[in-house]
């Protein structure tokens, strides 16, 4: 396990991107082309960009379900590389919220969020009293024995936030998780996602097609072609 | 969790897991049967053999007792043997009727403890032996044969007049002949017998008793009853073939499991990778489509021990399977029974497993 040497003005750095280049289908396909990024703890990162960017492959090199090609990803200060046990930084350091709320249907909601805790082998009383933490801030405290076929997009979304947020991650990767729902709906889960993060502290990078969406966050990075094309400044 | 998470896709799959289940359950059931039958019908070949005494002497390195030829002079010295108490000579043969091709024939004495000891239904043992031609019949040989009291029967190329017709719980002396020994022995040109039967007059003598018959007779071998029944390489062939057919049909049931798993592993690939964002490890994947494989095996094997039970007291019940299914079910078999259709489960989901723990989550949610 390798680690930056991060020197005190970059204490904060939680996700760093370096010279990150991936490529699908034996290289036929370059998806990213020497990407540098870095987030600080604690932000809201919007990675906007047009479909087929690379903004998910991105999410899914910071959150270790793949690994680059060239150059390396480091979250927290340590590489993410073979060495590194990608099952414990998967349960305790990651949240994944995607567009397709990747529920699983025939469970209920409270059994659907519950998946992390009982990975993680978190004390079941302890994960209760988590999830009913999360439900209530979420609005979703009466649905708890609803299977997910009875719940509408939004709510399911919102399960799936309650979910990724089961294990206090430090970071939340959301893959345009308000993509599949209609305007009202996503304004709402958008304003959820963003106050439940910076309530719990934690550094949000999401991926978005939605500019009105990517604005509200405190920095908005723009993608095209694989590469970082136009970072903007840090909004607040 | 993992019990509901087991359950859930056994569920969703409903008919899949039934038909898996059933795989199994029908394995077990024949394995059962099969294993239980053979052993019982062991069991009664054993106790026609032995009847009460406690040793077996017969021809040393013979395949089948039906080849076992022992003198007439040994059979009437060993019997003479001060720590002898009892021994019965006796003469196995094969004989057949018009409608019966295989009807066991026992050469034996008017002494002979079978007879002594069975429930006579008609006639009288002190009719037994007075006239050349006489048989007596086991009541099943009897309803086959048509046969009542004072009829006349052609057995193989012989007629005999039947003196008595006796009920035993054995199937083999149920649907058997029983001949003087003297007359079976003109009928199979025979001089001597198949085995003695030996009751000696106290157990303690027995390793003396085969040490004696060792020296005395080297051509002949004494064997206990529980020995002879674990060294008789008839036994054994049939034991060897119980496990293999019944092996056969758990085989089978694995590969309905494993058919089942891999179908199920297959349509949940997305599900898996879910499963693997949220921190689900490769031993707790696995675990999940084990104890998938692990609950079908169980149910199937409990399932499976029902029908062969059911199956097992069905066949005792009809007539003509008379005294030859023992249904007196032997809990080890039973254990074996089960953890062998466990492992087979267990087996069969092991690929499905490995495929399972491979499953990439990136790939599998990439296409939404």
């Amino acid at each position: 396990m390798s680690s930056f040497s991060n020197s005190p003005a970059e204490k904060r750095v939680v996700i760093r991107a370096e010279g990150v280049w991936k490529s699908y289908d034996a290289g036929s396909i370059s998806v990213l082309k020497g990407v540098d990024f870095e987030a600080q703890a604690g932000q809201a990162v919007a990675l906007a960009g047009p479909s087929g960017c690379g903004k998910s492959t991105l999410l899914h090199l910071v959150g270790g379900l793949d690994t680059p090609d060239h150059g390396r990803v480091a979250v927290n200060g340590v590489v993410l590389n073979r060495h590194r046990d990608m099952v414990q930084f998967l349960r305790h350091e990651i949240g994944f919220v995607f567009q397709l709320h990747n529920l699983i249907p025939d469970l209920t909601l409270e059994e659907n969020c519950l998946l992390p805790a009982q990975a993680a082998g978190v004390d079941p009383r302890v994960a209760r009293e988590r999830l009913n933490e999360l439900t209530l801030r979420t609005g979703l405290q009466g649905r708890l024995k609803h299977r997910i076929q009875k719940l509408s997009g939004g709510e399911r979304q919102r399960t799936a936030l309650c979910r990724a947020l089961m294990n206090r991650p430090r970071i939340l990767l959301a893959d345009e998780p308000t993509g599949s729902l209609d305007e009202q709906t996503a304004a709402i889960v958008f304003d959820l996602l963003l106050n439940l993060a910076r309530g719990e502290g934690v550094t949000l990078l999401m991926a978005t097609h939605d500019l009105a969406l990517a604005r509200a966050c405190d920095r908005v990075v723009t993608m095209h072609d694989g590469r970082i094309h136009e970072p903007q400044p840090v909004l607040s | 969790m993992y019990l509901r998470l087991i359950f859930t896709n056994l569920r969703r799959h409903r008919i899949r897991s039934f038909i898996s289940l059933a795989g199994i359950a029908l394995s077990v059931a024949a394995m059962l049967t099969v294993v239980t039958i053979l052993q019982g019908a062991i069991g009664m070949f054993s106790g026609i053999l032995s009847s009460g005494a406690e040793l077996i002497v017969f021809e040393r390195n013979v395949s089948d007792l039906f080849f076992s030829d022992v003198p007439k002079s040994a059979a009437a010295q060993i019997a003479g043997w001060p720590v002898v108490a009892h021994a019965d000579p006796v003469l196995f043969g094969v004989v057949s009727s018009s409608d019966h091709p295989i009807i066991t024939c026992f050469g034996i004495t008017p002494e002979d403890s079978r007879l002594l000891k069975a429930t006579w239904v008609a006639g009288n043992v002190a009719d037994f032996g007075q006239h050349k031609d006489d048989v007596v019949l086991g009541q099943r040989a009897a309803e086959f044969l048509s046969a009542s009291l004072g009829t006349q029967v052609p057995i193989g190329h012989g007629i005999f007049r039947v003196v008595g017709i006796v009920k035993t719980a054995n199937g083999f002396e149920d649907g058997g002949v029983f001949m003087p020994l003297a007359e079976s022995q003109t009928f199979f040109h025979k001089e001597g017998s198949s085995v003695i039967t030996i009751r000696l007059r106290s157990k303690d003598e027995i390793a003396a008793f085969k040490q004696q018959v060792r020296v005395a007779y080297p051509n002949l071998i004494a064997l206990e009853d529980a020995e002879f029944s674990r060294t008789y390489s008839q036994f054994k062939i049939l034991k060897a073939t119980a496990w293999a057919v019944g092996g056969c049909g758990l085989a089978l049931g694995g590969l309905g499991v494993a058919n089942t798993m891999i179908m199920s592993v297959f349509t949940r690939i997305r599900e898996i990778a879910i499963l693997r964002v949220n921190g689900f490890s490769n031993m707790q994947i696995a675990a999940t489509i084990l104890g998938e494989s692990a609950v079908i095996a169980i149910a199937g094997a409990a399932a499976g021990l029902a029908i062969g039970t059911a199956a097992l007291y069905g066949l005792k019940a009809v007539p003509a399977l008379h005294g030859y299914v023992d249904v007196s079910l032997q809990p080890l078999l039973m254990l074996i029974v089960v953890v062998l259709a466990l492992i087979t489960g267990v087996l069969g989901a092991l690929y499905p497993a490995g495929y399972a723990v491979r499953v990439r989550a990136v790939e599998a949610l990439r296409f939404e």
